[in-house]
């Protein structure tokens, strides 16, 4: 038995191995016969495809847990503009007066919005619709944003290969895929102006970069038409306007001045500057506003940079142009200057707004414009968000500036100053981080690229290294080895920081960026008119006093005026609005920190700016906030306490605190025994997190 | 204007009887009503009233046609109206009663008229039973109308002590059936009594004909007022194995009106609120999957599910506890499975569904029931077992082309006694399933030829400029770059074979099968040859070809060194083992194999950079 099964094997092995080699040879890559640039072509598409689906379905956690669905109050605004444009079509939008909301003004919603966001997705649906999907108005909204964060990982690879290689591409598609910064604004339903914006400033960024490269004309006007999607879709382009003459300003001290740049900017400028007008938002701000002068001074600087080149080439003598040059600076910066006077002082030219002043000097709208300073997203950035949306990024940050200034090119002197501007503003306020993002992957991803393209060479390499230094003895063998050594450490200490990065971004992003805040919102059952700043209109089909967008100060301040008097004073206020119901947002019963009562120094600093009878004093104790039995009478009494607090002291929130213990502020609230007499409670949601009241009809005398 | 009456109503609780016996009457009275049984349940907001009547018919002629009668203010609210015949207790069916209302002349006003046609003639000393059942919606009227929060929902409902009849009635009772036990008041007739939750009038013994007497219950019903202002149930049929049902609801509370102030401390902390609802369960098919419950905000995640192997229960909760008056409305669906559902019957198609709401006691005022079919179907016919006002529509979906087929079934004042499966019939061919999916497979391999053609278009517009001729160039030269590595890959094969031969050669020891090898080698080689030289002239001459062209005759050059280093090697092995001289083969060729494998080496090597390039 054993004999034969010896022979049988004997018999049956040679036939086997030939067979197993042939199948490993058909099925290994060499016999695709694959070049390697084939196969590099390959990978990268297939990184790329990838990455994009990647960034796509990092933010549907939102959908995964709670359906798809608009998130927050400006998305679900967008989402009602949107779907008044696909019902009613683009020329009933365009003169929209949307009477429900900001009553009794109303609002010309046209005029007041910008339109990018909403026209990109009624394009999207009606493009699906064309093609017979049956999708929804909703469904569009709710992954618009994902979409365009998609297309964005397509933009930061094509940046990063103008700016760097290939391979730096890659890396910056894959960052920004998943980066914290720019997820916290792009998950699904978070159908807001920055979710296309973001795209549109990269794109418009890089075919601006690609312009200069080339010189090319066409490139300069592909870059106008994206910085007239940019303009149509956030308030933000300002950014762009100012940072791209800044950097041909840049370019032209350092003497990169070249026929390229020239074509590049002008035909970028006077094209962008056109198709931006016909934004209504807009309007002619291009050429009348503070803010957009910077870009036309550059403009003419470069017109008489031009005309000096053309006069240098044209004399020979050098003596004779140097006065020539003195000459025309001399005039034109007069003739500049005298012009921007002339225009301020006619009052042609609008000086800076309050939020151009308040990026500028930080502390500028604390001090003056409440309004703004209100805003949290208004507020100086925090070094822990800091960390929390770029991690790593922050620390690649100066490795990658410090790559691009060693290789100095137009790219990457614009992916510099990007880098810098827009981390500045990053700090001032914490919305801009969004701006940073795209910079911030881009220079890190330099940096990774750089770094591991250095690394895997010296690896790479070694063998041969190692062969012909076999003769130079042993030391030569010894170097060898502990560099290798040290690279692979070092590859591994990169590889290791890149995969806590990504744990990093998919844990913020399913934790701290997808929950909606609308699921705190309620309905009345038989209301008409609600105060406060939410988008109530939207939701509930009912007119509001006020909305966001905010328009209009002195109608803020009075509904902040109501909210900060005692209640008859305030429902004087609220008849003369027409008032029916009030609705507070309140978090003493869950603990939801952003509530109204939190908010309200803010209603009393907004109401106390246009009408000096709030004075801000009254409702601090030694310059302290409480709702406690310390809290300043005014405090206790003013109508937003009582709305917050009505029947509170009666509620056990927490097993052994006493009755009327308010888990927001962590005391136990000061006036128990609110009566109200011109308002009645309508409804309380089972959290009481929102409290509608109904204001009742005056008395009669007898 | 109710509400007066029905305060009137209730204040007066001695009303006169009217002696109806004086009228003469002019339907024929051969009937005599032995024995009438009444039960009006009045636990749910809908009044069902079950009427047993056992019918004798006393008179010499036959008779066929029985009439009923019930008073106007509570037909306004009748829905249903159904009779069924039985010989007696207990014994099966007699056949269908079909109703009719009529106007007979000398009767009593304000009351409306039935005329139920028995199954059969009744002869003289026969008798039948026959049960009469009737549902009203919305005909217990809230008194007081407006309640406020803490208060208890009260209701009256009114009817006739006695039963109208134009016949003599020899006994008859009348049961009310409560809620709970609490009761404001009740006319009192002699031998009326409330036990528990019931309240009995009678038995009452040879009433005549048109005797009546109004009595009014005022009781408190707490029980959820649910009405539907419409319900949109679409049910969507997919030959691909699923209907897809989706329900929109508009609900609202059709009690007592909720007024005054609403404390959500006293609700939550107290309890207070009796009369409101927080929950409603709707009973779906044990099969049913992908359940959802949502609104326009998004999904409510208050909802449960509960089942066993004969229904599913699906427990929802609207967003807010429902008081009188209060609206909400909301959006549920599920899917099922399609073979529990769709049947083939003579060439058609059959598809069999329940027709009403499937929440318990739930009134729906307006009810529209659409199935839409798939796109390609043809001959639709529905059939309700109650009228329903039908019409079509279409509805487009994904990948339409001419939309689906919409039946639209519409019908007001639904109560769940309506709950009765209907069918619709058509025709739907089975090509019609595999159009979308092939509408989408032309749609990409249109794509694909679209980006393969834009690939290989020629898009330059100038044919003339230096740059398009240097490119034509460079894809010339490079395609004669490839052809020469294809040769050089070629010949390595041969190479390979011939290795292979020498190690069958070390096994087999078969020298001539070893020298045809190389035969054919040989004159593969000088094929290979042949064909390599215009390739390499073509590279010598072509101006874009020179940083490469010193490569590739490198390689060339390589490869031919190698050819004869093998061809050295392979003689000499086969020499030797001609001359059976195997000892030394290995030490003869060690040199030589060193070479070939250098030489195996570069030549990767050389192919590896062209590769690159």
């Amino acid at each position: 038995m054993v004999s034969k099964s010896d022979t049988l094997n004997g018999v049956v092995k040679p036939d086997l191995i030939p067979t197993a080699t042939t199948l490993s040879s058909i099925f290994s890559l060499k016999t695709l016969k694959l070049k390697t640039k084939q196969k590099e072509l390959l990978i990268r598409v297939s990184i790329l495809c990838l990455v994009y689906i990647l960034a796509f379905i990092t933010r549907l956690f939102s959908v995964l847990r709670y359906e798809s669905m608009i998130h927050e109050f400006d998305p679900y605004f967008n989402y009602r503009t949107t779907l008044y444009l696909t019902e009613k079509g683009f020329y009933e939008f365009w003169n929209w007066f949307d009477s429900e909301s900001w009553y009794p003004l109303g609002r010309i919603i046209g005029g007041t919005l910008y339109p990018g966001l909403m026209v990109t997705a009624a394009l999207i649906y009606w493009v699906l619709r064309f093609l017979s999907f049956a999708v929804h108005i909703r469904e569009v909204c709710v992954l618009t944003a994902p979409f365009f964060a998609s297309n964005t990982t397509l933009v930061a690879y094509f940046f990063g290969k103008e700016l760097w290689d290939s391979g730096a591409g890659l890396v910056a598609a894959a960052l920004i895929a998943i980066c914290p910064g720019y997820i916290s604004r792009s998950v699904a339903g978070s159908y807001d102006n920055e979710a296309v914006a973001i795209f549109a400033l990269l794109t418009t960024f890089y075919l601006f970069v690609k312009a200069v490269k080339l010189g090319s004309l066409a490139w300069g006007l592909a870059s106008a038409f994206g910085y007239f999607y940019m303009v149509s879709a956030w308030g933000g382009y300002v950014f762009i306007i100012n940072l791209i003459p800044l950097y041909v300003l840049v370019l032209l001290i350092t003497g990169r001045y070249s026929m390229r740049l020239y074509v590049a900017y002008n035909s970028m400028y006077i094209l962008g500057m056109l198709l931006a007008m016909q934004i209504r938002f807009v309007g002619f701000q291009h050429v009348q506003s503070g803010e957009h002068m910077a870009a036309m001074g550059v403009f003419f600087l470069m017109q008489v940079f031009y005309f000096l080149d053309w006069v240098k080439h044209q004399l020979n003598d050098i003596k004779l142009f140097q006065a020539f040059l003195r000459i025309t600076v001399t005039c034109a910066v007069g003739v500049g200057a005298v012009a921007l006077g002339v225009g301020t002082a006619s009052g042609y030219i609008s000086p800076w707004t309050g939020r151009f002043y308040s990026l500028l000097d930080p502390t500028y709208a604390k001090d003056h414009i409440p309004i703004i300073a209100s805003v949290s997203e208004h507020q100086p950035t925090a070094w822990s968000s800091f960390m929390f949306d770029f991690h790593i990024l922050l620390f690649l940050f100066p490795a990658g500036l410090y790559f691009c200034f060693k290789r100095l090119s137009d790219a990457t002197i614009f992916i510099v100053m990007y880098g810098l501007t827009s981390m500045y503003f990053a700090g001032v306020m914490v919305r801009l981080i969004l701006v940073a993002t795209p910079a911030v992957c881009l220079i890190s991803a330099i940096a990774v690229s750089a770094t591991i393209k250095n690394l895997t060479q010296l690896l790479r390499g070694k063998n041969k290294v190692a062969l012909s230094a076999s003769g130079k003895g042993v030391w030569a063998i010894n170097l060898c080895l502990s560099r290798r050594m040290g690279a692979i450490a070092l590859l591994v200490g990169a590889f290791y920081l890149l995969s806590r990065y990504a744990t990093h971004c998919t844990w913020v992003t399913s934790e701290a960026y997808s929950s909606p805040s609308i699921v705190l919102a309620a309905r009345g059952h038989h209301g008409q008119r609600v105060i406060l700043m939410i988008t109530i209109t939207a939701m509930g089909n009912r007119t509001v006093i006020v909305d966001n967008n905010t328009w209009n100060n002195t109608h803020i301040a009075t509904v902040g005026l109501a909210m900060s008097s005692y209640e008859d004073e305030a429902y004087e206020i609220m008849r003369s609005l027409d008032v029916d119901y009030v609705l507070v947002v309140f978090g003493g019963v869950t603990g939801y920190s952003s509530d109204d009562i939190n908010k309200f120094l803010w209603m009393v600093r907004i109401g106390g700016g246009v009408f000096p009878v709030i004075k801000e004093p009254d409702y601090l104790v030694n310059g302290e906030y409480r709702v406690d039995k310390g809290a300043a009478p005014k405090m206790l009494n003013c109508l937003m306490y009582k709305l917050s607090y009505y029947r509170f002291g009666e509620l056990t929130t927490e097993y052994g605190k006493p009755p009327g213990y308010d888990r927001a502020r962590g005391v136990e609230i000061g006036n128990k025994d609110i009566k109200l007499e011109h308002l009645e409670e309508a409804f309380t949601t089972s959290n009481w997190i929102v409290r509608i009241y109904k204001v009742k009809p005056p008395n009669n005398r007898w | 204007m109710k509400g007066g009456m029905s305060s009137s109503m209730c204040l007066l609780v001695s009303i006169i009887i009217t002696a109806a016996s004086l009228l003469s009457s002019p339907v024929a009275s051969d009937l005599v009503i032995s024995k009438l049984d009444r039960r009006v349940d009045l636990t749910s907001q809908i009044v069902r009233v079950t009427s047993t009547l056992k019918v004798k018919c006393t008179g010499p002629e036959p008779v066929s046609d029985v009439l009923v009668a019930f008073p106007e203010h509570q037909t306004k609210f009748m829905n249903l109206l159904l009779s069924t015949a039985s010989e007696g207790k207990g014994k099966p069916s007699a056949g269908s009663v079909s109703i009719r209302p009529v106007q007979p002349d000398g009767v009593p006003p304000s009351y409306a008229w039935f005329l139920l046609t028995l199954p059969k003639q009744l002869g003289k000393g026969e008798s039948i039973t026959l049960n009469v059942f009737a549902a009203f919606t919305r005909i217990l009227q809230p008194f007081p109308e407006k309640i406020t929060q803490g208060e208890d929902q009260m209701v009256v409902f009114k009817d006739s002590g006695y039963f109208l009849s134009p016949y003599l009635v020899k006994v008859q009772s009348l049961t009310f059936r409560l809620p709970e036990g609490k009761v404001e008041s009740y006319t009192k007739m002699e031998n009326s009594k409330l036990s528990g939750s019931e309240i009995k009038y009678g038995p009452y013994e040879n009433v005549p004909a048109f005797q009546q007497s109004p009595v009014a219950i005022h009781f408190v019903n707490n029980l959820p007022f649910v009405v539907a202002k419409e319900l949109v149930r679409e049910i969507e049929v997919s030959h691909w194995g699923n209907v897809q049902v989706t329900e929109h609801y508009n609900l609202f509370h059709g009690g007592a009106q909720s007024t005054g102030e609403f404390s959500r401390l006293d609700f939550q902390a107290r309890g207070k609120g009796p009369a409101a609802f927080r929950s409603l369960v709707a009973k779906l098919p044990a099969r049913a999957h992908s359940i959802y419950y949502r609104d326009a905000i998004g999904n409510i995640s208050t909802s449960n599910i509960y089942g066993d192997t004969s229904k599913t229960l699906l427990e929802i909760e609207p967003r807010y506890p429902m008081f009188g008056g209060w609206r909400t409305s909301f959006t549920i669906g599920y899917g099922l499975p399609l073979q529990d559902y769709l049947f083939h019957s003579d060439g058609k198609r059959l598809l069999n569904f329940t027709f009403g709401c499937p929440m318990d006691d739930v009134v729906v005022e307006k009810l529209l029931v659409k199935i839409v079919l798939p796109e390609g179907s043809t001959n639709i016919s529905a059939s309700v077992p109650f009228p329903v006002q039908q019409s079509e529509e279409t509805k487009f979906s994904h990948l339409d082309m001419v939309g689906r087929p919409v039946v639209v079934l519409e019908k007001r004042n639904v109560v769940p006694e309506h709950n009765l499966p209907f069918q619709v019939h058509y025709k739907f061919s089975k090509f019609s399933l595999l159009r979308e999916p092939l509408m989408l497979i032309t749609g990409f391999f249109l794509l694909f030829v679209a980006c393969i053609t834009y690939m290989n278009a020629d898009l330059t517009i100038s044919k003339f400029s230096p740059s398009y001729l240097a490119k034509l160039q460079w894809d010339e030269v490079q395609a004669a770059i490839q052809q020469v590595q294809n040769i050089i890959y070629r010949s390595l094969t041969i190479h390979d074979k011939l290795e292979g031969s020498l190690r069958d050669l070390s096994r087999t020891g078969d020298v001539q099968v070893c020298k045809a090898v190389r035969k054919t080698a040989d004159s593969s080689f000088k094929e290979l040859s042949k064909e390599l030289k215009p390739l390499l002239t073509f590279l010598q001459s072509s101006p874009q070809a020179l940083p490469i062209f010193s490569k590739v005759d490198d390689l060339v050059a390589k490869e031919r060194d190698l050819q004869e280093k093998m061809m050295l090697k392979h003689s000499t092995v086969v020499d030797s083992y001609e001359k059976k001289s195997g000892r030394d083969i290995e030490n003869k060729i060690v040199s030589i194999q060193q070479k070939i494998s250098a030489l195996r080496k570069e030549l990767d090597e050389l192919l590896d950079i062209i590769d690159e390039i």
